[in-house]
């Protein structure tokens, strides 16, 4: 069930060259063909999975820049399929789910997932996700920053503490970026959510919440008693003095 | 009987709180109509002392009416208690039964004793005076010749004699008493006997018969003694007026002391018997009564929801019977709440899951539908129009879809609080913000009141945005393009946001029904917002899960406000609301005129 770049013909002409591969992890057949057909018209390259247990060999096998997975697959549960694409690789991974219950949210990010849209969503809220998170990484300028004990070197994307490297994903690494850079600023969750992850979401602050625990489970001494990432209680969060 | 205090005091107190109360206020209404009396006329003595004989008469109703209230209560308590203890009713009527079949018996035993004791006596003491007398009668037979002086002599040999005898009726006293004509003159074994010595039974022995009485006598040391008296006249070959009688005193101390020690035994006995009794009955009503209590007990756990509540059976008596019935109407409860739990899990599980079932297929509706949309220009009219009008009723659905979703993750039980810590302040700003296009089309100004400083409470704030967002949606669809005022204001517990429009308001009967499902306030409006009529029950579950309020009040013509409390804490109670629901400036201003 793998479909090359071409096996669904485009319904709008294609926009010069691909912006991007995205392996689509859907069951649904229908879905997945309308997900490839809205991709292709925004000028990115689908491929499709529909097989949870054929997922992270066909996604070894094409090296995608970004995977949409769907929680609720037959053969593989879409949380496990996530946490073994995470443990190989940084790709970003959105999540695509029909259940807005937090637990499954949470559940989600927690495996690896780097945002989620619910189901139905329209194509403008998938296509402004997918763009948010290729995006990523492309504004490089030379910048050194300090944020706790912890070193960032912005262009290298690379986190260090007492010069070993902190492997983090580039959501994470973004997210750590954005708190750093202004190191007296608060960021209120809102805010987080439109620097970090680069649009408004329906105020859903759970994201920034589980990205924060995660990316603390990485850069801090001891995630109980953070010291790189603060929390300012009733706000926020804001970064720890250098 | 350990069980015995926890029932009876606490309800007693209540129902003794109003009549004490009545009983308070009662006096000044008494005392009202004596009050005009003193400041009518001051300096009238008459009055004053009417005045305070009324002032008395006063003190004194009070003082009764003070005890009847007092004994009133003690009654209403026993009368509580009488009613609420099968084992003090058991006790109590046992314990009368017995005591008086007790006393009875004891009176009708004590009774046949004393007679029994005092006949043999009374039988010894006449057998004796009959003897006394024919003795006296040939001692003293000539006695009426002789002077004064020799008759004197004569009696006390006789009486000496007489007592010397002695009998069977025990220790004795003897007097005769020689009457003639002018006074009576006594001869006496004791000097204090005669005087003793009733009036009829001296009257009786003057008729010439031989009669007895029970008197008292004084003893030597001049104690009263009961005395058995038997009196005789003596014959004499007597001339004209003159009289010799002879008394026997005997002292019945011997006989008192030995019924008086009877009498307390029988009284012990009678007590010890009736309380022995009465215990039996308590025992054995507690026999009875403890597995009623205890199948009491397990009834009201079993009704407050332990459906595993069963008792234990012991034995085939008809409290077993009651144990094993119990148990098995508690097995059928058990089995058919159960069911019904599972059904209506069940049911809640479909919509569940056709909730879930529907959003993959519509989200692939609705992208088709985006991208036929944005195409629309390529087609012919009608076609355009048709992609509009499936974009925008497809935006419904999906609300309509999300809402019931919504409401059966409530009904399920399944939706949790996720709270924090969160300024609201700038949370109503956004929220309004948001709504600021929708507000804008219907040609209504939005004006938002905050504190100044931030209003930190810990709250879902998902779901606040969820309500404010519905309500102030529902203040521009019903305010008639006139402004809508948001307000937060918070107090050291709570944290309230009201919303208030000018629009159509609502009658009372609307207000009932407004966080009913599907409700519409009038059916025939046209609506703009495409709300799916689940906005308001949500909102309600919504607060409700914060442990808040969410209530609503309006007139017709003067539109209506909706408030929002939560407590400040999560888990906190409220009391009261920091805003209040009914618009302060639309207190009735009819009064003025």
């Amino acid at each position: 069930m793998i479909a090359h770049n071409g096996g669904v013909p485009p319904s709008a002409p294609s926009q010069g060259a691909s912006r991007g591969r995205v392996l689509v992890v859907d069951d649904d057949a229908a879905l997945a063909e309308m997900l490839g057909i809205v991709l292709r018209r925004e000028g990115y390259e689908p491929a499709f999975v529909s097989d949870g247990a054929r997922a992270v060999a066909t996604f070894q096998q094409l090296r995608p820049d970004l995977v949409l997975l769907d929680l609720m697959l037959p053969g593989r549960n879409g949380l496990q399929i996530c946490a073994d694409i995470r443990t190989q690789s940084t790709v970003p991974i959105v999540m695509l789910t029909a259940k807005g219950d937090t637990i499954d949210i949470v559940q989600g990010l927690e495996a690896g997932a780097d945002d989620y849209v619910t189901k139905p969503f329209k194509p403008v809220e998938l296509v402004a996700r997918v763009r948010a998170q290729l995006r990523r990484g492309e504004n490089g300028q030379a910048e050194s920053l300090a944020i706790g004990d912890v070193a960032i070197d912005v262009p290298a994307h690379q986190v260090t503490r007492d010069g070993v490297p902190i492997a983090l994903t580039p959501l994470e690494f973004d997210l750590l970026v954005a708190l750093a850079r202004k190191p007296r600023q608060v960021f209120t969750r809102e805010l987080l959510l439109e620097q970090v992850w680069g649009y408004r979401h329906a105020a859903d602050t759970r994201l920034v919440n589980v990205h924060v625990q995660r990316l603390r489970a990485k850069v801090e001494r001891d995630p109980e008693k953070p010291e790189v990432v603060l929390t300012v209680r009733g706000v926020g969060y804001k970064a720890g003095p250098p | 009987m350990e069980r015995r205090e926890r029932t009876p005091h606490p309800a007693v107190s209540t129902t003794t709180g109003p009549p004490a109360v009545d009983a308070a206020g009662d006096p000044p209404s008494a005392a009202t109509p004596a009050a005009p009396t003193p400041s009518a006329a001051p300096g009238r003595p008459r009055r004053t002392s009417a005045q305070l004989r009324a002032g008395a008469a006063r003190r004194l109703t009070r003082a009764r009416r003070r005890t009847v209230v007092r004994t009133g209560r003690l009654v209403r308590r026993a009368v509580h208690a009488w009613r609420s203890s099968l084992q003090l009713r058991v006790g109590a009527i046992t314990m009368l039964v017995a005591g008086v079949l007790v006393v009875i018996v004891s009176l009708v035993l004590f009774r046949q004793i004393s007679d029994q004791l005092l006949g043999a006596k009374r039988q010894a003491a006449v057998d004796q005076s009959l003897a006394g007398v024919q003795y006296a009668q040939t001692e003293v037979g000539g006695i009426a010749t002789g002077d004064s002086a020799s008759i004197r002599i004569t009696l006390s040999r006789t009486v000496e004699n007489l007592r010397s005898r002695g009998g069977a009726a025990g220790d004795f006293d003897v007097v005769m008493v020689y009457l003639s004509g002018d006074a009576p003159r006594p001869a006496s074994s004791r000097p204090d006997i005669y005087p003793a010595i009733p009036d009829d039974l001296r009257a009786e022995v003057a008729g010439g018969a031989q009669a007895y009485r029970y008197a008292p006598v004084p003893d030597r040391d001049g104690e009263p003694v009961p005395t058995l008296l038997v009196g005789a006249p003596v014959p004499t070959d007597g001339s004209g007026g003159d009289r010799l009688e002879l008394y026997f005193a005997f002292p019945l101390e011997q006989e008192q002391e030995s019924l008086e020690g009877i009498r307390s035994t029988v009284v012990i006995t009678c007590a010890v018997l009736t309380l022995f009794v009465a215990g039996i009955g308590v025992l054995v009503t507690r026999l009875v009564v403890d597995p009623v209590r205890r199948a009491a007990g397990s009834a009201q756990r079993l009704a407050e929801g332990h459906l595993e509540e069963r008792l234990a059976v012991r034995g085939e008596d008809d409290l077993a019977r009651l144990a094993t019935s119990f148990n098995a109407m508690a097995d059928s409860l058990q089995r058919q709440i159960t069911q019904l739990e599972g059904l209506s899990q069940l049911q809640q599980r479909f919509t569940s899951d056709v909730s879930h079932e529907l959003r993959t297929p519509l989200t692939t509706v609705q992208m088709a539908a985006a991208v036929l949309h944005e195409a629309r220009e390529d087609f012919d009219p009608a076609v355009a129009r048709s992609a509009e009008l499936l974009r925008a009723e497809l935006d419904r659905f999906e609300t309509l879809l999300s809402d019931l979703l919504e409401i059966s993750r409530y009904d399920a039980g399944a939706a949790v609080l996720e709270a924090e810590a969160q300024d609201l302040v700038p949370v109503v700003h956004r929220v309004v913000e948001g709504m600021g296009a929708l507000a804008a089309r219907h040609g209504c100004d939005l004006q938002v009141t905050t504190p100044p400083v931030p209003v930190i409470a810990e709250v879902d704030v998902r779901r606040v945005e969820r309500v404010l967002r519905n309500l102030v949606g529902n203040a521009i669809e019903h305010g008639t393009g006139k402004p809508v005022e948001v307000s937060l204001a918070a107090s050291a517990s709570a944290v309230a946001i009201t919303v208030r429009d000018h629009g159509i308001g609502l009658t009372p009967a609307d207000a009932q029904h407004v966080f009913d499902r599907f409700w519409r306030a009038d059916a025939a409006r046209v609506r703009t917002i495409g709300g799916s009529g689940l906005g308001l029950s949500i909102s309600l579950e919504d607060a409700r899960l914060h442990g808040g309020w969410l209530q609503v009040w309006g007139l017709p013509g003067q539109g209506a406000q909706f408030r929002l409390t939560v407590p400040m804490t999560a888990g906190g109670e409220l009391t009261s609301s920091p805003l209040p629901l009914r618009p302060p400036f639309l207190t009735p201003p009819r009064s003025r005129s």
